[in-house]
């Protein structure tokens, strides 16, 4: 079976069979978007809420608002249709915490909120989710089912 | 300004601060455990995202990440990322035992955190002096986790204005224990401008 990794700031998608992964995802957020009837899966490893706020833009994977945009596009060449999509999110950790409220540090946060109001707006429905905490999760997409296991280390191992 | 626009003089100065301040941070390893620390020359990189979690084994390599915030006169932050077995030595080093375990206890943690006190501390004295900015830094934050999950901090900051990251990468030996460790420094991109024009190269 095929796996496709996916990196940082990089999005692929993928159709039955095969799995589409990201290794170590932290204050990052995964959007894993599913097809169930055409069985074509798509996977965003996004870093940044958004590419208006600032002006090195030219990856959209980057971003919550062009990375999902550009992901849903993928898959419909793929065969997907758009009315068909669900999604699941992971990640949006914080891996470091301080007392003061330094905006960076929240950026797993912004990443969450971003990407939730993005799919809302896509009208796309999010069934599951494993976000925030302060530990990183290792994700793997599979197209057959559309299950998304999520790993950890120290803070188990899950399929949503 | 951004980081692919970083010249080679610019780059060498950077390269003289990790220089600088790695021997400092040798400096005062060696007077804390009064023992000879070697100390390689360091590197200082810049590379894309995905290529850094390499240099530290992977993503899902377990490794350990100490976190401070810069303040003052230069806004940003400073980090350092050591493998699990580097972060062993290094405490075995600092605790006068042989330790083969393979997981940190308590003590090795809050060692941990005191000596990337110390090492961060070097650096930052290292940089003020050579631009004259007044900076300080904050207490530590320490996580031991994936290098992805960790590296995806220091990225994100640099995410903001490219596609690559900047470190500085510190070998220290003592003895048989060897230690690298992998520095990020991450001021915010006005304090880079700060840095680079006081130094007088901007």
């Amino acid at each position: 079976m095929e796996v496709i990794k996916v990196g940082m700031a990089d999005l692929k998608t993928i159709k039955a069979p095969g799995v589409l992964t990201t290794l170590g995802l932290g204050s990052c957020v995964g959007i894993a978007l599913y097809d169930k009837y055409n069985k074509v899966a798509g996977l965003a490893h996004i870093m940044l809420p958004s590419s208006k706020e600032i002006k090195n833009n030219e990856n959209k994977a980057k971003f919550a608002d062009t990375g999902i945009k550009l992901l849903i596009e993928k898959m419909i060449d793929e065969g997907a249709f758009k009315k068909n999509l669900i999604a699941k999110i992971t990640g949006g950790s914080q891996m470091f915490s301080f007392n003061n409220n330094k905006n960076i540090l929240k950026i797993g946060e912004r990443n969450v909120l971003a990407t939730k109001e993005e799919l809302k707006k896509l009208n796309i429905k999010i069934i599951s989710e494993d976000t925030g905490g302060n530990y990183g999760r290792t994700i793997e997409l599979n197209a057959e089912d559309g299950s998304l296991l999520v790993k950890t280390i120290g803070h188990g191992t899950k399929v949503i | 300004m951004d980081v692919e626009n970083l010249n080679s003089m610019m780059i060498d100065i950077l390269k003289e601060i990790g220089n600088i301040g790695s021997g400092n941070a040798a400096t005062a390893l060696a007077s804390m455990i009064s023992k000879r620390v070697n100390m390689d020359v360091p590197q200082v990189r810049i590379m894309e995202f995905n290529d850094v979690a390499r240099v530290l084994g992977g993503e899902e390599k377990l490794v350990v990440g100490i976190y401070f915030d810069l303040n003052d006169e230069v806004d940003g932050n400073i980090m350092f990322i050591l493998d699990l077995e580097s972060a062993i030595n290094l405490t075995n080093i600092l605790l006068n035992r042989t330790s083969k375990e393979d997981e940190l206890d308590d003590m090795a943690i809050s060692a941990l955190s005191e000596v990337g006190n110390i090492l961060a501390s070097s650096y930052v004295n290292s940089l003020s002096a050579l631009t004259g900015l007044k900076i300080s830094i904050s207490i530590p934050s320490l996580a031991i986790d994936m290098a992805g999950a960790i590296l995806s901090v220091p990225a994100i900051q640099f995410g903001y204005v490219a596609d690559q990251v900047l470190f500085i990468e510190t070998i220290f030996e003592e003895g048989n224990n060897c230690v690298k460790g992998n520095l990020f420094l991450l001021p915010d991109m006005n304090s880079f401008e700060k840095i680079l024009s006081s130094l007088g190269v901007l």
